[in-house]
């Protein structure tokens, strides 16, 4: 009938493996790690802050598989610990700053008139300043430690969250199903909580698992000049930056590195996955 | 029908499919044709026939995953479906163009429509680029461009979709090619706008002699300019001949049934149900082994579980259907005749709803500063009355306010002025909470069926919904009983409930929506455009439920529409809009017999007729340019722009809505004129 | 045009306006006593030093008052006195801002060369051996921390390779060139001192390319998304229907619309790149804006925070306002005539 081969048609388990084999495998790194950061104590031979300057850097070994640092203390046992901070900041600034913004932003957009107007110029002067800049002012001006650091990051965080969700609910106002509900005789809180935020959860959920890594690497970096976590607590950024001038006993600024990339591009394959699942026209492949 | 010369273009046996994941969708499966030289071949067929891909696989402009996978396309001595890139590249705008469906995406945004206009010329090294800019100015106004020398050097954005739609039929014609196709070219087109573009396509293919590939749904576009008609259904051609037997006796049960299922605007109909025919395609990953249109065929035999060819039933035609073939004919079924309606009171009481002075300014936001704020005035003082019990429709053109006029009167939108009295509740203004209770008597269908259902709630929640907010059911049993009872009126089956709305086709969907709206028990229902979503059989189920509907509850109809055919089917009344004015309002029958406005007038002779006979008796009021722009409408008469007797009168002097004929009032110093 | 145009800068000026007084508030409001932080704990806990101290500095006025000295110096181009430095603040920016400056412009430079053409080729070659790389790359450059790639970078190839020289501008041995633009290497050019210019762009290699990783791998990222998209358009179609070649239909009808995000993205990467250097700065001690902020933020200077956090607003919203304008040059549809 024709001189063309045809392909094979591809196994469901190909086909899955092909659209979400990536976004599967961040979410076993993520999983990993929430796990690690969880069970710290039992997976550990250490405590990460035991000092012991007779074993201070020693590389990797047997008994110190990621070798020691500057004070003696064992960097597998810290970099494990400082899941804790790392992963916890990342999801309270993320998950805070994404529901203040997104609700700020979805009734603004529903609301029309002044209050949108106000609010996107409230988000423009907060994107006037680079998050870096102003986070660091604010954490130096309110004092260093994690706490501090977080509320400063939060303030820049949401606006994009406010942006996002407002431009849903833009094109999502004017769909006719929400005409068909406003002419049923719902009221606009019923509209926007029961009708448009289900429909616009899609690229906000896509946002929110890129941003988590987003605002790890934020928050790595803050630590890491040291506006952040206050040592002796184990971070993966603060740990970079102890351990920044040991070029020649690279294990102690290499391997929390190494952590902060994996958990950044973990989720990264996430909100790929979430995107392309979202996505109508990547379901042709 | 030429048969000695060599055609132009052979099909034959063309295959292309799309080599999805899930196995292969057989979009066009087995598809022979040829064009000869010179001639118009009109290619129809609904949503899913094929008729698109076939157009693409001519000029290989198909996308991944889809693939030709057998058969021959033979085009002056050269199989375009073997070519290599270089050489379909030499052939594509050279030797055969291509203009597609949508005007407003076919432009590049960003680059000068002279620069589009040329860089087709100087692809193929037959002009300079010097030589290509004249010839480009001359194209444009050969399509009827105006200041062509001037409007060369804009930007697509500038230009309205007819416009374009020239632009790209220019562009076409550029360098002089023996095959045109032209895919679904008037579909975004208003129905004046496409007459002009009909008549400039018609013009273009007898001056130049290129021979045209037109596709399109509507069988009366096809019969007003081909020569020829294919027929596609399920990936296959049913049915080929010239039109005036074609569209007149039909060789082909689908044909039939396309033919039956559209209203025709040359006609009155007794009855306002249509002929209509069950079911959907069939699924094209597993086309059904026998006669492809056999579940749905009123007139299937027992042979028809055996494959048909596309086999000769007469000189010039050839249809694939057993029936057919062995002579069989294909008759009109007798039906039994509907329990008639009470007949209207012949002076009825109080309307239902009575606008007036109705008007809606939407201002457009501000792009720089110390701009003065444009308005854009959609709806721009409408007085309208409708009566319980009868169907009045809307009708104009795209922009003519008749949807936002849609949502006034439900009240989505809050009027600038006028006044709106519902059941003799003045409206106008009335607040959310105050307006709730009247909700349960006015309710609206809406056009879109992919968009006005909620893609995250089941049918269930979605019929359930307003029983539940305006304490119909009473308890979450009575609210299952109710529902079950709505998918019962709309003739959809009770285990829809549990499903989402991503698992109906769009003729279900509009059932759902039609569900829901009558879920509160309305009396008075607001229908925005709710079949122009569908293709044309499936229209017609909508209205013949429509239509059940009004008999069995006794419903009041706003029935908005752009299709003319459609309105002077299904309404009593009709009122015709412009610019956000209404130009006439009156029965159905005498403003069809005897349009008393212009725009009226031209409207009507504007809709084409799918019979070639018919069409060339009728009188063709041609309506010059396009229409203005409702943020900076015309004096006087709004119309005169484009009106055909406009005088100096109409620029000074608007004219009110007066009563011209017996229940037909006309905005227009000169009723009647027009003839 | 030109409407738009002043009508943009209206709005580009009363948003720094207003940036520079929420600076101002922030600056004011929290709780961080600069007074603690300049005389220390000794002094402090002296009320006559203290009212000395805030009298000669101004804090003692109405915050509207100070906010109304603060707008009236800056239009005369006073930033005021840092604390810290006990310089005039616009004296230490125009010391350290050359730096940062050549480092950012050198890494946009390098991200948009190879960031644009990849995005391109990824979604031109889809699914293949290239789009695999661009997706590599960009995701790496999105998710590996800068400060540890400067690390990684310089423990490398200076600690381990010694391929690159170490920190700092210039090296140790190494004559500055007179100070003209503060550009090393514009001025080291300018004087024809090329062996001081080739020591300075030896040391520009490795932060230059740590700095450029992340925003090469969201313009790569970007590139490719906006191409994708542009290639799935109808015109594309209608390109290819016309017989162009592919090379004319991605490089003359793809790439200009693909180009309007990417612009968007560009912009405010650079003026990220220039306010976000600071670990790099740190990292390869370079003496930066970066640098000069962090440490006015951990001494709570003041005059310098908000001078810099100004000036950075500034920057943002000009690269905006160029943005907006580049767009309309780009995009016909967006001034209308």
């Amino acid at each position: 009938m024709s001189d063309i081969a045809l392909p094979a048609i591809a196994s469901p388990r190909t086909r899955w493996l092909r659209r979400y084999g990536l976004a599967s495998f961040g979410a076993v790194i993520i999983l990993a790690w929430i796990f690690a950061a969880i069970f710290a104590p039992w997976l550990t031979r250490y405590d990460p802050n035991f000092v012991d300057v007779a074993a201070r850097l020693q590389p990797p070994s047997a008994s110190h598989w990621l070798g020691t640092d500057a004070l003696g203390r064992d960097v597998a046992t810290r970099v494990i610990y400082g899941a804790r901070v790392s992963l916890t900041v990342g999801m309270v600034v993320v998950l805070v700053g994404a529901l203040f913004g997104t609700l700020l932003g979805a009734s603004a957009a529903y609301a029309r008139g002044w209050a949108e107007e106000g609010l996107m110029r409230l988000t423009d002067l907060v994107f006037c300043f680079p998050p870096i800049i102003l986070a660091m002012a604010i954490a130096a001006a309110l004092g260093i430690g994690t706490v501090n650091t977080v509320i400063a990051m939060l303030v820049v965080w949401w606006p994009k969250f406010a942006r996002l969700s407002r431009s849903l609910v833009i094109s999502q106002r004017s769909m006719e199903y929400v005409e068909a509900a406003q002419s049923i005789g719902f009221g606009p809180a019923h509209i926007l909580l029961r009708q448009i935020i289900p429909n616009a959860i899609g690229p906000l959920v896509v946002l929110v698992t890129l941003d988590l890594g987003n605002a790890i690497l934020v928050f790595a970096g803050l630590s890491f000049l040291g506006l952040g976590t206050v040592p002796p607590t184990p971070e993966w950024g603060s740990m970079v930056g102890e351990g920044r001038e040991l070029v020649q006993q690279w294990w102690v600024a290499t391997f929390p590195g190494l952590a902060i990339l994996t958990v950044v591009m973990a989720f990264n394959f996430m909100g790929d996955g979430f995107r392309d699942w979202l996505d109508p026209h990547a379901n042709r492949r | 029908m030429p048969t000695a010369a060599e055609p132009l273009l052979q099909v034959r046996d063309l295959r292309t499919w799309f080599l999805t994941d899930s196995g292969p969708v057989r979009a066009v499966d087995g598809v022979s044709f040829d064009v000869h030289a010179g001639e118009t071949l009109g290619v129809v067929g609904e949503s899913g026939s094929g008729k698109s891909v076939c157009a693409k696989s001519i000029m290989r402009l198909l996308d991944e995953p889809a693939r030709i996978v057998g058969g021959s396309i033979l085009f002056k001595g050269r199989d375009l479906a073997h070519l290599d890139d270089e050489g379909i590249r030499e052939v594509r705008g050279r030797e055969i163009a291509m203009v597609f469906q949508d005007p407003m995406t076919s432009l590049n945004p960003v680059l000068r429509i002279a620069r589009q206009l040329i860089e087709a010329m100087t692809a193929h090294g037959r002009f300079t680029a010097a030589a290509a800019r004249s010839r480009a100015i001359d194209l444009l106004r050969r399509m009827g461009v105006a200041s062509a020398d001037r409007t060369v050097n804009s930007f697509p954005h500038q230009f309205s979709g007819g416009m374009r739609q020239r632009v790209m039929l220019a562009m076409g014609f550029s360098n002089e090619p023996s095959l045109l196709i032209a895919d679904e070219p008037t579909t975004a087109l208003d129905v004046t706008i496409q007459a002009q573009i009909l008549d400039l396509l018609r013009g273009l293919n007898r001056d130049l002699g290129t021979a045209v590939i037109l596709i399109s749904h509507d069988l009366g576009v096809i019969a007003n300019i081909c020569s020829r008609v294919l027929v596609m259904y399920a990936g296959e051609v049913v049915e080929e001949g010239a039109p005036e037997e074609l569209l007149t006796d039909p060789r082909h049960p689908y044909t039939w049934a396309l033919l039956h299922a559209a209203p025709r605007i040359d006609a009155q109909a007794e009855d306002r149900r249509l002929i209509t025919i069950e079911g959907q395609p069939p699924d094209p990953r597993a086309w059904p082994s026998g006669c492809r249109f056999r579940a749905r065929c009123p007139f299937a035999v027992e042979k028809c579980a055996e494959h048909p060819e596309l086999l000769p039933v007469a000189a010039g035609r050839a249809a694939r259907c057993w029936v057919t073939q062995e002579g069989g004919s294909l008759h009109t079924p007798e039906r039994a005749r509907p329990v008639v309606a009470a007949p209207v009171d012949a002076t009825p009481a109080a309307p239902i709803l009575e606008v007036s002075g109705l008007q809606k300014h939407f201002p457009l936001p501000k792009e720089a500063f110390f701009e003065r704020q444009r308005v854009l005035r959609a709806v721009d003082g409408v007085d309208l009355q409708v009566f319980a019990g009868e169907t009045v429709g809307l009708v104009g053109e795209s922009g003519c306010g008749k949807s936002t006029l849609a949502r006034l009167v439900t009240r989505l939108h809050e009027p600038t002025d006028g006044k709106i009295v519902f059941a003799g509740t003045d409206i106008t203004h009335a607040s959310l909470s105050a307006i709730r209770p009247l909700r349960r008597r006015m309710q609206m269908i809406f056009q879109d069926p992919y968009a006005s259902l909620n893609p995250r709630m089941t049918i269930g929640e979605i019929l359930a919904g307003p029983l539940i907010l305006h304490g119909i059911a009473g308890d979450a049993a009575a609210a299952r009983t109710r529902v079950a009872e709505l998918l019962d009126l709309v003739g959809l089956p009770g285990q829809s409930v549990t499903r989402y709305p991503y698992e109906f086709s769009g003729g279900q969907r509009q059932r759902i929506s039609i569900a829901r709206a009558l879920a509160v028990g309305p009396d008075f229902v607001v229908a925005d455009e709710p079949i122009s979503a569908l293709d044309v059989n499936i229209q017609a189920q909508i209205i013949n439920l429509m239509v059940d509907l009004q008999e069995r509850l006794g419903l009041t109809y706003l029935f908005i529409a752009h299709d003319l055919a459609v309105v002077r089917h299904v309404c009593d009344r009709i009122a015709v809009l412009y610019l956000g004015k209404i130009m006439e309002v009156g029965p159905a029958a005498s403003l069809f017999a005897r349009p008393l406005h212009p725009y009226t007038r031209t409207l009507i002779s504007a809709a084409p007729v799918p019979d070639p006979r018919v069409e060339r008796t009728r009188r063709h009021v041609p309506m010059k340019g396009e229409p203005p722009s409702a943020l900076n409408p015309p004096s006087g008469c709004r119309f005169r722009t484009r009106c055909p007797i406009a005088e100096e009168r109409c620029t000074r002097e608007e004219p009110p809505l007066l009563e011209a004929a017996p229940g037909q009032r006309v905005a227009c110093h000169f009723p009647g004129r027009l003839t | 045009m030109i409407r738009y145009v002043v009508s943009r800068l209206v709005v580009s000026v009363a948003m720094v306006l207003l940036a520079t007084l929420v600076i101002f508030l922030i600056a004011n409001t929290v709780p961080g006593d600069p007074v603690l932080t300049a005389l220390g704990d000794m002094a402090a806990s002296d009320p006559a030093q203290v009212a000395e101290f805030r009298a000669r500095w101004g804090l003692d006025l109405p915050l509207w008052h100070q906010y109304w000295l603060f707008l009236e110096r800056l239009a005369h181009g006073d930033l005021g006195v840092s604390i810290s430095s006990r310089r005039p603040v616009l004296q230490d920016i125009i010391d350290y801002a050359p730096a940062t400056l050549e480092l950012a412009t050198v890494a946009f430079i390098l991200s948009v060369l190879v960031g644009l053409p990849l995005g391109v080729l990824a979604a031109v070659r889809r699914d293949t051996v290239i789009d695999h790389v661009a997706r590599a790359v960009s995701l790496i450059g999105v998710s590996a921390p800068t400060f540890w790639l400067a690390f990684i970078a310089l423990a490398v190839f200076y600690g381990q390779l010694n391929w690159a020289p170490g920190p700092g501008r210039l090296d140790a041995v190494s004559f500055p060139p007179d100070r003209i633009t503060g550009l090393l290497l514009i001025d080291t050019a300018l004087q024809g001192d090329w062996e001081t210019f080739h020591d300075a762009a030896a040391h520009l290699v490795l932060p230059s390319i740590v700095l450029a990783a992340a925003t090469l791998g969201l313009i790569t990222r970007t590139t490719r998304a906006a191409m994708l998209e542009a290639l799935s358009q109808d015109y594309v179609r209608v390109a290819k229907a016309k017989g162009l070649r592919g090379r004319l239909i991605v490089v003359g009808h793809a790439l200009p619309n693909a180009m309007l995000p990417v612009v968007t993205l560009g912009g405010l990467a650079y003026a990220n790149l220039l306010a976000g250097a600071v670990m790099t700065e740190t990292v390869f001690s370079w003496p930066g804006l970066g640098r000069y902020t962090f440490r006015s933020a951990v001494t709570v200077d003041f005059p310098a925070i908000m001078a810099v956090t100004a000036i950075v607003a500034a920057i943002f919203v000009l690269v905006n306002f160029l943005v907006d304008m580049s767009y309309a040059l780009l995009d016909p549809r967006v001034v209308k005539k």
